[in-house]
């Protein structure tokens, strides 16, 4: 069953569409990352969900319920905000039970609630504190608190994380992925950084330009993007994209190295070949590009080389204990099945 | 120098510390003084009004700021003279009305016109604005005629009117309304309250600077105007006290142990209103709920 189905949404500032016929279907209980550059129409998606924005045409359905016409608080939704955006004049107990104000239940029945999410949260002896007395992970707690409160039909969270130094980050990441398994919400979350999005997503939805690059688990916008937008933008560090030729099944680059790819469909056409640094490696004898080592960044297990060959600079993972000296001529090579080839046109994976 | 430099750090940073300790502190006392003179300057009416007030008419004219016979005549007279106590009760009731109704009408439009996007919300600023241009003194002419033909000359509402709003608190609420981010509205908003509350609970609160500081300058300008609640009284009974106070003067003579003594008590609402909001002007409390 589906908890939040969006028909052909398009959004208008004036002449500019900034929103293009956006498809999308959550079910109940998923958790789907909205992914992109900033400006790609990630947060105004939100925003039409949550009623915070008018929807230009195009049908958004909570719960089997069209909302285009509801105000926010009917859609049976709750967001959190980049800037967590708890009232500072408010304890936490408050700010947490600020959601039930307008309900009717019973007072014993709201303070149960309240100390339900204190509870999960870790936050019980918080209760009685202001935001100015908590640290920056502690209030998005609260902000988060809040939204759970109301038991709403979709979580909608705002670029959530982004205010939080890169510890606090990824321990936030790990709860509110906790948090979800426990509590099975649907749960639809913004954000600019693709390792939230991989880490954290049941399903990912990469956006560009308003228009929906790619839907699909992290392990298949990963292994087969579907264009070379999607490829170069998932992954770190960025994918290898290199321009050549391919002709009955052997790809031919423009820097002269070759690679045989079986299962090519025949003809000859220009492409451009991507491959991840992860999947590049250097290798004896003729590979697909050779080059000397500019650069070395040691990770530990394995040492990033950047290696200059014609056409720029291409980064490959090398052995961590003796990778190549920088200078060293290199050859890199790539098994065929992890290079993947994109029309160079229109970027669409071929492959 | 460098290689002595490091084997005496101790003594040489201990000599350069306490040099630009004793300039630190010269700096130190020319600021002190200066903003002592500053403070005597300000002081000085108000002790020589709390002088004139203890002294006996004869003494009046005598610059010194010790009374030579002090004593509380002048205070019995002014308040047992049952004038004073209705001037200063009709002072109180138009001060803290127009307080009030500023507070929360300045505030409402000046949220209105931050927070609402609006064809013509631009002109309408613009229009509340401009009516910062004009002087009281042209605006008294067409207030007198207004109230005239209302019916209200003499009367509190007459007093009133002119100041319920003002375009100088709608400016300054609008612009602290800025400084409160829009996701504490939106996030109000899908909490399900309307527009009045998240207003009245949200909004309000985070501006409390602001809003004690609009209501200590209407409170001020109210108690101490002079011009308009002259022109539109014409009773003792609706005088406000900067009114009843001049007129201890007549056109021989000033009474002014008396119009001093009325001054030094008409003083005490405004301490007694500043006190009460200058702590929440300190504590500014907007970005706490927002990131640290």
């Amino acid at each position: 069953m589906s908890n939040l189905i969006i028909r052909d949404l398009v959004k208008t500032y004036g002449k500019t569409e900034v929103l293009h016929a956006i498809n999308l279907e959550v079910q109940a209980g998923e958790f789907v990352v909205f992914v992109g550059p900033s400006g790609c129409g990630k947060s105004t998606t939100l925003r039409l969900v949550a009623g915070l924005e008018e929807v230009t045409s195009g049908e958004i359905e909570i719960s089997g319920r069209v909302v285009n016409n509801l105000e926010p608080k009917d859609r049976d939704i709750a967001m959190v905000f980049q800037n967590y955006a708890i009232y500072p004049h408010m304890t936490v107990r408050k700010n947490i039970g600020f959601g039930l104000r307008a309900s009717k239940m019973p007072r014993a029945e709201k303070d149960k609630r309240i100390e339900e999410i204190a509870e999960i949260l870790g936050m019980t002896d918080l209760l009685s504190r202001k935001p100015n007395q908590l640290s920056g992970g502690q209030r998005q707690r609260v902000a988060i608190g809040r939204a759970m409160v109301r038991d709403p039909a979709v979580f909608l969270f705002d670029e959530p994380l982004s205010n939080l130094d890169a510890q606090l980050r990824t321990q936030m990441r790990l709860e509110i992925k906790k948090l979800h398994q426990r509590v099975g919400a649907t749960i639809v979350f913004v954000t600019h950084d693709q390792v939230e999005a991989m880490t954290m997503a049941d399903r990912i939805v990469i956006m560009k330009d308003g228009h929906i690059q790619q839907i699909g688990t992290p392990a298949q916008v990963y292994h087969t993007p579907a264009n070379a937008f999607v490829a170069g933008f998932i992954g770190s560090p960025s994918m290898n994209m290199l321009s050549g030729e391919v002709s009955d099944g052997r790809v031919t680059l423009d820097g002269g190295g070759t690679l045989d790819m079986p299962g090519l469909p025949g003809g000859t056409r220009r492409i451009t070949l991507g491959v991840r640094p992860d999947d590049l490696h250097p290798v004896d004898g003729h590979g697909l590009i050779q080059g000397p080592v500019t650069v070395r960044e040691p990770l530990g297990h394995e040492t990033l080389i950047y290696v200059g060959a014609g056409s720029g600079e291409i980064i490959a993972k090398a052995d961590g204990r003796t990778p190549p000296p920088v200078g060293a001529n290199v050859s890199l090579g790539a098994a065929p099945e992890n290079v993947h080839l994109f029309d160079p046109e229109t970027g669409a994976a071929l492959r | 120098m460098a290689a002595t430099d490091d084997i005496r750090p101790t003594s040489s940073g201990l000599f350069a510390s306490t040099s630009a300790k004793r300039r630190a502190n010269m700096g130190q006392f020319i600021r002190w003084m200066i903003l002592m003179l500053l403070g005597i300057a300000m002081v000085m009416p108000i002790v020589y009004m709390i002088s004139t007030s203890l002294k006996w008419p004869h003494e009046i004219y005598d610059v010194s700021l010790i009374p030579k016979e002090p004593h509380l005549e002048n205070y019995t007279f002014v308040l047992e003279d049952g004038r004073f106590y209705g001037w200063f009760m009709n002072s109180l009731i138009i001060a803290v009305i127009t307080t009030v109704s500023n507070v929360i009408f300045d505030s409402l439009v000046g949220y209105t016109l931050c927070k609402f996007r609006f064809p013509g919300r631009y002109i309408v600023f613009i229009a509340i604005l401009s009516t910062l241009m004009i002087p009281t003194e042209m605006l008294v002419i067409p207030w007198y005629l207004m109230s005239q033909s209302f019916g209200w000359l003499d009367t509190h509402w007459g007093i009133m009117f002119p100041g319920l709003m003002t375009a100088f608190g709608t400016f300054l609420m609008k612009q602290f309304f800025e400084t409160v981010p829009d996701d504490f509205i939106e996030a109000a908003r899908i909490d399900g309250l309307n527009e009045l509350q998240i207003w009245w609970t949200v909004a309000m609160p985070l501006v409390r600077p602001a809003l004690a500081a609009l209501a200590i300058f209407v409170f001020l300008g109210n108690w101490t105007a002079f011009i308009w609640p002259l022109i539109v009284t014409n009773s003792w009974d609706m005088y406000t006290l900067p009114v009843g106070l001049s007129t201890f003067a007549d056109e021989a003579d000033v009474a002014w142990e008396l119009v001093m003594t009325g001054a030094a008590i008409s003083t005490i609402p405004t301490l007694v209103v500043f006190l009460i909001f200058q702590r929440f002007i300190i504590r500014g409390v907007v970005m706490a709920g927002l990131k640290g």
